[in-house]
């Protein structure tokens, strides 16, 4: 059997998940820069300026200084675990970037390129898969720590994440109501055709937004992680790159929700008049790169503005907020869409 | 709680207008060391020696600062004015060797109020950091002013 291998793909492939990845950890690590500025910002005071221009250079006196530090791991704490909790997170915060559309193709040398690393049918559905798994880097860091207080810390961030999946994928069903498909660049696409989702679900939205600040554990639901209350949380054993890996991981997270609520809400990479502007081909292309991340910077501003204005929810309130409110609205939001979606396919009549 | 209350985004999204408000208001920061901010003049800082209009010495090394010292920072040796150094010192009596040590100093103002002679004076600076003990106690030459007749016109030329 004829068995020829297309170099180039393989190469492109390799190529874009480079790129990727890349420009998460780049995201990822200038979010904390803009963390501190945007906090800083809030507070009447300036964050840091002093590492280089406007403090450009911190994050990465801040990667440096977590090199330098020294290296703990308990003495009766497992091994193997204790090393593979931050890895875990990291891991599965990387993974997800894996099926986002970041524009439309690219043609090189006479190829088209796509700009998604694997356009699968299941899209959305390896996002929830590997967001899931994420569970394992909080509950193993918790247990290997050694630590009762670390354990209870975990077993709260655990139960939080997978009670705010719930709504969260409840409020992406009504989504795929109105759009057929699980793959993310048919929805980006049926975006571009005609309104964004966000119009058409504004409280699907509204549930993904919320459900996006409980998964990533940013306030108001970072008790697990609570760095004035309870030292730490899980993250309390871990020193030095293990611990940094735990909180880069929470920004990776936090670049990620944001690039999917663009992409599945917001039209991802494409924006009004985007065919009728006169831009042809890769020009087009890089235009709605360009879009694209400016509405993941908007986002990421907004997570950021969130946590320094509101307080935290308390443990029973937030388990609260998610079963009791936030399903049966999840729940009112499916059959809303479902009702309209069946009115519509028999013309509007009873 | 009303119901408006109950749902929480009307507060948190007048909460969010007040933070962003803050965003572009005016920063509290002094960019130090660029700029700092002024002291009071009765501010006390570093110790000087004081000379009189005719550019004489005016510590005679009677020993009241270093009594009145509640951190006994102060030390001093006197010695005696001789014949040729009227232009030098005031009175018969000068201070060969005055100290004080920083950093037992609490700059209380204690040995400015003690002076007879008006010669020491609190001034608004205050100590800069070394790397050594040693270098935060200060001698009589760290301490005492510019001449005003000769040393000002140095610095000016």
């Amino acid at each position: 059997m004829e068995f020829t291998i297309d170099w180039y793909f393989i190469i492109e492939k390799l190529l874009l998940i480079s790129a990727v990845l890349g420009i998460s950890l780049v995201v990822a690590m200038y979010s904390t820069w803009g963390e501190r500025k945007v906090a800083a910002w809030i507070q009447d005071r300036r964050g840091p300026n002093r590492a280089g221009p406007f403090g450009l250079l911190q994050p990465l006196a801040d990667g440096g200084k977590l090199f330098f530090k020294e290296e703990i791991i308990p003495s009766s704490a497992n091994r193997f675990l204790f090393i593979m909790g931050p890895s875990l997170a990291m891991f599965t915060a990387c993974l997800t970037s894996a099926v986002i559309p970041w524009g439309d193709t690219l043609t090189i040398a006479g190829r088209e390129v796509s700009l998604q690393i694997a356009d699968i049918n299941i899209g959305v559905l390896w996002i929830m898969m590997v967001v899931g798994m994420g569970v394992y880097g909080i509950m193993i860091g918790g247990w290997a720590s050694n630590n009762k207080f670390s354990l209870l810390a975990a077993c709260r961030g655990a139960s939080q994440v997978i009670s705010y999946e719930l709504p969260m994928g409840l409020a992406l069903i009504a989504l795929f109501m109105l759009s057929g498909s699980l793959s993310l660049k048919d929805i980006v696409e049926q975006q571009r055709a005609g309104t964004w989702f966000v119009f058409l679900q504004p409280i699907g939205f509204l549930i993904f937004l919320i459900c996006s600040f409980a998964e990533t554990n940013r306030t108001p639901f970072d008790l697990p992680e609570a760095e004035n209350e309870l030292n730490g949380g899980y993250h309390l054993e871990y020193s030095s790159m293990k611990l940094g890996f735990y909180l880069f991981a929470e920004y990776i997270n936090m670049f990620i929700s944001s690039v999917l609520m663009a992409t599945l809400y917001w039209g991802g990479y494409s924006f009004p008049w985007m065919d009728s502007i006169g831009l042809e081909g890769n020009w087009l292309t890089i235009a709605g790169i360009v879009v694209l991340f400016i509405k993941t910077l908007f986002f990421i501003f907004l997570f950021m503005w969130v946590r320094w204005t509101i307080p935290r929810f308390r443990y029973d309130q937030l388990m609260k907020l998610g079963w009791k409110v936030l399903i049966p609205l999840a729940l009112l939001n499916m059959l809303i869409t479902g009702a309209w979606i069946l009115f519509r396919e028999n013309g509007f009549n009873f | 709680m009303t119901f408006a209350e109950k749902l929480y985004l009307p507060a948190i999204g007048k909460g969010m207008m007040i933070t962003l408000k803050h965003l572009f208001k005016k920063k509290a920061t002094v960019n130090y060391p660029e700029e700092t901010r002024p002291f009071s003049p009765v501010f006390r800082g570093l110790h000087i020696l004081n000379r009189d209009e005719m550019g004489r010495e005016r510590c005679t090394a009677c020993g009241l600062c270093a009594v009145a010292c509640p951190a006994e920072a102060i030390t001093m040796e006197a010695a005696e004015r001789l014949p040729g150094e009227e232009h030098l010192y005031r009175e018969e009596k000068y201070a060969a060797r005055y100290e004080i040590n920083m950093l037992r100093c609490i700059f209380c103002g204690f040995c400015e109020e003690a002076c007879p002679k008006q010669a020491v004076y609190m001034s608004e600076t205050f100590a800069p950091a070394n790397y050594q003990r040693k270098g935060f106690i200060y001698g009589k030459e760290d301490m005492l002013i510019p001449h005003p007749q000769k040393q000002i016109k140095e610095n000016n030329q």
